[in-house]
């Protein structure tokens, strides 16, 4: 067909359109619109700023997209551990986490590796993530587990807890356990009701630290040693399996 | 008033009854499986004296085991029966109409077996019962699962009392809603697994497919087994109705069996082209590690080829044949649920660290398996007083 002629032709006007012509167009459009309505209706976190530079390769979250009045966080120097486990009894006694049964809140992994006949014993603190898309709190039947929306650390309200034991298959870190004598799931909270509620800075695991290995502090205080550590171009930083998506807030890195 | 309702209720049952089975080897069969069932849930109910940690072998590695597949396989039956039954009411003209009262009271029966032992595995079920109504998390699919497998319950139990009654229109409107709400738990329940990306060999959206499939394959087994069982404790023979209803249902039967194996087949093979490690650990302990007898013996070769051999040579005409393949069915279905839940969880998360085996040890304790054998009674004790308080209703004579 010739533009030129089609030029000289009349515009038709959209009155002569056949009104099923009209409602196919209106209902394009509101299809077109309802999908993406949905879409974001449909979302189910409610934490999508927090996601950092997702498509970067920094696991970091980028700067001011921390959704919460303080983001609390911590940082691992991995390699400065020397498993002497103190970490792990500070937070048993200040926590008050039972003996037996697979309680802890915080523990110490190890791993010997030989490479060239030389054998490098590695350990690698671990505790619950704290994680901006957190499977445990999305899962709870019943809310008794959530971000605390002051501080963004995942929390317990024990009496809420019917102990299925969703969220100990959820969460990809194996950081919940069941509490025999509290009768519910039970986990790392920062010291979020012992030590940060008595004014103390950092957690028990921190404290009691030798070999300075965990750094604690708020990731939305820019002069926080946390955030100038993440920061830093030269430090590498990693998390623990970051392809299950759910963005934690405890970072790995060597000193 | 109170005496009134109390003489309007014995007369209904005195309808409803089947005398025939009045014989003091159903009463002495009845009493036997009360007397499993006590004993078998009263494991359960010892781990709220003794402790849930201290009497089932789950850990904070495999916090599930054996109690939630058995939930799991119970529910999904459940809702099978459910569907096949109000399609029946709900479109008529299917032979499977014939049997569907039945099916309505095995489905109720089935769930009830569900509750019973994952009342027994939560911890705390009257946290449950408070904070799933003052607490709800609609991001839940546990909490969606539980709401809506209660709806479903809820809305059976008034469907079947407007099948005694004789009410055919509540008895096809809750019929329907209740179909509806176990086909919803039942994808809640596939859920609760599928969204895990924790869990690489749940994680994925064929998950919830797969469970509405095996739905669809145990509600058959379930039909044909349960009316065949029906038929024998009577010793009485099938009518013809019957005999074409149960056909039916072997042909569904048949068809769900064949896309169950084309999804297992192609589930398993997704793990070996790629994808996570955890995820292709967990399904070679499917084929070549701690589950491969589970797998092959009992959820393929129980559970698929033998039931597809039975079918062919039954010809689809042998009853007692295709009421065997049923029941097949149904054992190897109670297996790939145990699979399929211990499977997800036997890798270690920390696997390469603190020299953790490849695969956890989980062995379900003796009081998971004295549960079990309590909600396998409970199942049972049901359908025989189904049948012997309820037996003229489901005698249908023909599809109302």
């Amino acid at each position: 067909m010739n533009i030129d002629d089609l030029e000289k032709e009349k515009n038709e006007g959209v009155e002569t359109l056949p009104s099923e012509e009209r409602r196919k167009f209106l209902k394009m459009g509101l299809a077109v619109t309802g999908v993406f309505l949905g879409g974001s209706a449909l979302t189910l976190t409610s934490v999508q700023q927090a996601q950092g530079n997702r498509f970067g390769d920094s696991v970091v979250p980028a700067d001011g997209q921390y959704p919460y009045p303080k983001h609390y966080s911590m940082l691992m120097r991995q390699n400065l551990c020397i498993d002497c486990e103190k970490c792990v009894d500070a937070c048993r006694e200040t926590n008050h986490v039972p003996e037996g049964h697979g309680a802890w809140r915080t523990s110490i992994q190890e791993r010997e590796t030989t490479v060239n006949n030389i054998t490098t014993l590695e350990f690698r603190p671990v505790l619950c993530n704290h994680c901006n898309r957190p499977p445990c709190v999305r899962v709870c039947p019943t809310k008794a587990t959530y971000k605390d929306p002051k501080t963004g650390i995942v929390v317990m309200n024990y009496k809420k807890c019917i102990g299925c034991k969703t969220c100990m298959a959820a969460c990809p870190y194996n950081a919940r356990y069941f509490n025999h004598h509290k009768y519910a799931i039970d986990k790392c909270n920062f010291c979020i009701d012992t030590r940060l509620a008595e004014g103390h800075k950092d957690t028990a695991c921190v404290a009691a630290c030798p070999a300075d290995v965990r750094v604690f502090g708020d990731l939305k205080d820019t002069s926080s040693r946390i955030y100038n550590l993440l920061h830093e171009p030269e430090n590498k930083i990693w998390v623990l399996r970051p392809e299950t998506g759910a963005l934690p807030n405890v970072f790995y890195m060597k000193a | 008033m109170a005496n009134k309702a109390l003489s309007e209720i014995t007369g209904l049952l005195n309808q409803t009854q089947d005398t025939r089975l009045a014989t003091p080897t159903v009463n002495l069969i009845s009493v036997l499986l009360l007397i499993t069932v006590v004993l078998g849930l009263s494991c359960g109910v010892a781990s709220f004296i003794f402790g849930h940690e201290a009497i089932y072998n789950n850990t904070r590695e495999v916090p599930w085991g054996m109690l939630i597949a058995t939930y799991a396989f119970w529910a999904i039956t459940s809702t099978g029966l459910c569907i096949y039954a109000a399609i029946s009411h709900l479109f008529g003209g299917t032979r499977m109409g014939i049997v569907s009262n039945r099916m309505v009271w095995m489905s109720i029966v089935c769930i009830i077996g569900a509750f019973a032992t994952i009342g027994v595995e939560i911890a705390s079920p009257h946290r449950m019962i408070i904070y799933n109504v003052l607490s709800p998390n609609p991001t839940s699919n546990i909490w969606w699962m539980g709401t809506l497998y209660g709806l479903a319950v809820g809305c059976m139990i008034v469907e079947f009392f407007g099948i005694l009654t004789g009410m055919a229109r509540i008895a096809v409107i809750l019929g329907t809603a209740g179909a509806i709400a176990e086909v919803l738990a039942n994808s809640c329940l596939g859920g609760v697994f599928a969204t895990l990306p924790g869990r690489p060999y749940w994680y994925g959206g064929q998950l919830p497919i797969y469970f509405l499939t095996a739905a669809f394959l145990s509600g058959a087994a379930a039909t044909i087994f349960f009316n065949w069982l029906a038929y024998k404790i009577r010793r009485q023979e099938m009518s013809e109705a019957v005999h074409n209803g149960l056909k039916s249902a072997g042909k569904a039967m048949t068809l769900v069996l064949v896309l169950y194996t084309v999804a297992t087949f192609w589930r398993l093979i997704m793990y070996f082209v790629g994808g996570e490690e955890l995820g292709r650990i967990a399904a070679a302990a499917l084929i070549n590690g701690p589950l491969s007898l589970n797998f092959w013996g009992l959820e393929i070769g129980i559970g698929l080829i033998l039931p597809l051999l039975l079918i062919i040579l039954s010809r689809m005409n042998n009853m007692g044949m295709l009421a065997l393949a049923g029941l097949l069915i149904l054992v190897g279905q109670f297996v790939a649920r145990y699979d399929l839940v211990v499977a997800g969880l036997l890798v270690p998360t920390n696997l390469g660290w603190d020299n953790v085996p490849t695969y956890l040890a989980y062995v379900p304790s003796k009081y998971e398996f004295g549960v079990i054998i309590g909600s396998i009674s409970l199942v049972f004790f049901g359908f025989l007083m189904g049948e012997r308080v309820f037996g003229t209703v489901f005698d249908q004579k023909e599809h109302h």
